[in-house]
């Protein structure tokens, strides 16, 4: 799994650290792990809407911060579950610009090992690094 | 945990971090906790109270209250009093969970009463009152109502038969934070916000129907005027706050104010603590968009008092009323409010930031209902969902901490933490035998709030008492839960 909770830090709140080889690769890992912590199993997602996200922002760090408020508005605004399928971000006059496909489902409690809900992204401690192997974010969720 | 060497003790329950505990700190830090309490404290919580010491037109002390713990920005816990012409108004410290809060309803009902009833009334409210992720509220409202909701907060739905106008009465602010404007909030905190008004949430949200064991009435004069009769008197407790509605209503100005951070040109050591001056346009517009979530909030409680009415009166067979089904008050634990202080013998005008710290202000204050004038406000506080909660007071010493308090037990183990060491349905195996019927949406929520996951919060509100910022009347003890 390219993400990992952290258990240490935040006591009320979720952490954790998502790696990918390329930064799309790690935005993917992010989302998964936000969605993660709302539902137990992501496998048991399926995926039967598509939604675009497109978001820009000046710097990588704040582009996966307006991506993963975009996951937490649709969920709370038309219910979904999503997982994010395909990722592209290009830069272009100083803006990092992301295209990606969520897909995913309305919420079924009878379906859905529901987990905890995820209100808001923090910037506490957050980052978007790029290391020897690739990329590693580091978030923390308002629980 | 080791607490920093800097830490001195001031008295038995007040700790201080001096301003050379770190560079750029404008007041001293204070923390209120017993030994116990400030030994078990996580490392988060004096570096958080710290960078909360930093922020321009702090008055007196950063503080944290006896269940604070690590957060974004603010410690939970936190309290940070601001000059309004020269301070700032921080997000982070109040919280996304914009007026989060707790609201306590009296019945006439002793255990022995409910007890035979207990499943079909948990089964019922968790039925009637929605909650996990995902969770939709069951009334429908056009984005008119909703609009004016923002403004009117719980008023809009009493006048709608959703509640009785002694309610209001005895809700902060009387249920309406005045001078809101939706006009400074964004589209998407109206989409998040539309269809979950009327619902938990999920986290530490509750919902519990608690009695009076024996001997835990500890002030009998001021529970008998909170309506606390006798031992076995049954009450529901619940917490929740504005759901989506302020949740994106503080993400939006929390990048509002990292731009306006540059513009005013403040520095703040942790991104979550993005502000603005309260006086700059910046800081007046998130100052009235807040106020929407505040009464987003109290119209959500609201709603769930209605919804536990109607399950009550339906499971006994009785109205509402006759149930002596009474509120005895709705108090918030995350918020911002202008405010008058006495500060080293002046008057001042402060704006009071307490993020998981709940007002209590004293007997005879302002701002607290005629019938509580004599004997301070009630102050709800929530404990773990295995253990017990508190009815305090507040108490005139209580200027010391600007009239805050603690508002639950506070965590000693993180979410993943205790998601680790305990299992949901063992969790909920365990309270069954220890009498208390819960009903959650979420195993592993539950495993995340365990009893263990929490302080003890009888200590919690020991350091509370000794400090004299807030004083018990009575302890409750769960017996049936819904969980978020």
């Amino acid at each position: 799994m390219p993400y990992s909770y952290i258990e240490e830090i935040v006591t009320a709140d979720a952490a954790f650290r998502a790696w990918g080889q390329t930064l799309e690769e790690t935005f993917i890992s992010a989302f998964d792990a936000t969605t993660n912590l709302m539902v137990d199993d992501l496998e048991s997602i399926t995926k039967k809407e598509v939604r675009v996200i497109e978001v820009n922002d000046r710097s990588e760090e704040m582009l996966l911060f307006q991506i993963l408020q975009e996951l937490i508005y649709l969920k709370d605004t038309f219910c979904l579950f999503l997982r994010l399928q395909k990722a592209s971000i290009e830069k272009k006059d100083g803006l990092f610009i992301f295209r990606g496909e969520a897909a995913g489902e309305r919420i079924d409690n009878t379906k859905h090992h529901l987990a905890v809900d995820v209100k808001a992204v923090t910037l506490h401690l957050f980052s978007v690094r790029k290391t020897d192997f690739g990329w590693e974010a580091m978030v923390v969720l308002d629980i | 945990m080791s607490s920093p060497l800097e830490l001195q003790k001031i008295t038995g329950t007040i700790w201080e971090l001096p301003r050379t505990f770190r560079s750029g700190m404008n007041v001293p830090a204070r923390i209120y906790a017993t030994e116990k309490l400030i030994e078990s404290m996580d490392e988060g919580v004096f570096n958080q109270v710290a960078n909360v010491a930093m922020l321009p037109g702090i008055v007196k002390y950063a503080l944290c209250m006896p269940d604070g713990h690590w957060g974004y920005g603010f410690p939970i816990g936190g309290v940070a009093a601001m000059d309004p012409s020269e301070g700032v108004i921080s997000p982070g410290g109040i919280g996304f969970d914009i007026n989060c809060g707790m609201r306590l309803v009296l019945t006439n009902l002793t255990i022995r009463d409910v007890r035979p009833n207990l499943e079909r009334l948990i089964d019922r409210l968790f039925r009637e009152v929605p909650s996990g992720v995902g969770s939709q509220g069951w009334i429908k409202l056009s984005r008119n109502d909703f609009l004016k909701i923002t403004q009117q907060g719980a008023r809009w739905l009493v006048e709608r038969g959703y509640g009785w106008g002694e309610d209001l009465e005895k809700t902060e602010e009387n249920g309406c934070a005045e001078g809101a404007d939706p006009s400074r909030v964004s589209e998407r905190a109206f989409e998040r916000g539309l269809h979950q008004l009327g619902t938990l949430g999920s986290g530490n949200h509750y919902l519990e129907i608690q009695f009076v064991k024996p001997g835990h009435i500890f002030d009998k004069s001021t529970a008998s005027v909170f309506g606390i009769k006798s031992d076995e008197q049954v009450v529901i407790m619940f917490h929740c706050g504005s759901r989506g509605f302020g949740h994106q209503v503080a993400t939006d100005y929390i990048q509002v104010f990292l731009r306006a951070m540059e513009k005013y040109h403040i520095t703040a050591p942790d991104r979550e603590l993005s502000c603005a001056p309260f006086s700059s346009p910046e800081g007046q517009e998130y100052f009235v968009a807040m106020k929407c979530a505040i009464n987003i909030s109290f119209a959500n409680r609201q709603l769930i008092l209605h919804q536990i009415r109607k399950v009550f009166s339906e499971v006994f067979g009785r109205s509402a009323m006759d149930l002596g089904m009474h509120q005895v008050y709705d108090v918030a634990h995350n918020t911002a409010k202008l405010e008058e202080h006495i500060v080293d013998g002046v008057k001042r005008r402060l704006l009071v930031h307490r993020k998981g710290s709940t007002r209590a202000f004293g007997p005879g204050m302002g701002g607290i209902p005629e019938v509580y004038k004599e004997t301070g406000q009630p102050v709800i506080i929530g404990g773990s969902m295995e253990t017990g909660s508190y009815l305090l007071k507040g108490v005139s010493s209580g200027d010391q901490t600007f009239y805050s308090t603690t508002h639950g037990s506070g965590r000693v183990m993180s979410r993943r933490a205790a998601r680790r060491q305990y299992r949901g349905k063992d969790v909920q195996k365990k309270m069954a035998e220890e009498g208390i019927y819960t009903r959650t949406s979420s195993f592993s929520a539950l495993a995340e709030e365990a009893g263990g996951a929490y302080k003890d919060i009888d200590e919690v509100i020991e350091a509370a008492s000794q400090a004299r910022i807030s004083r018990p009347v009575v302890r409750f003890s769960p017996v049936g839960s819904v969980k978020g």
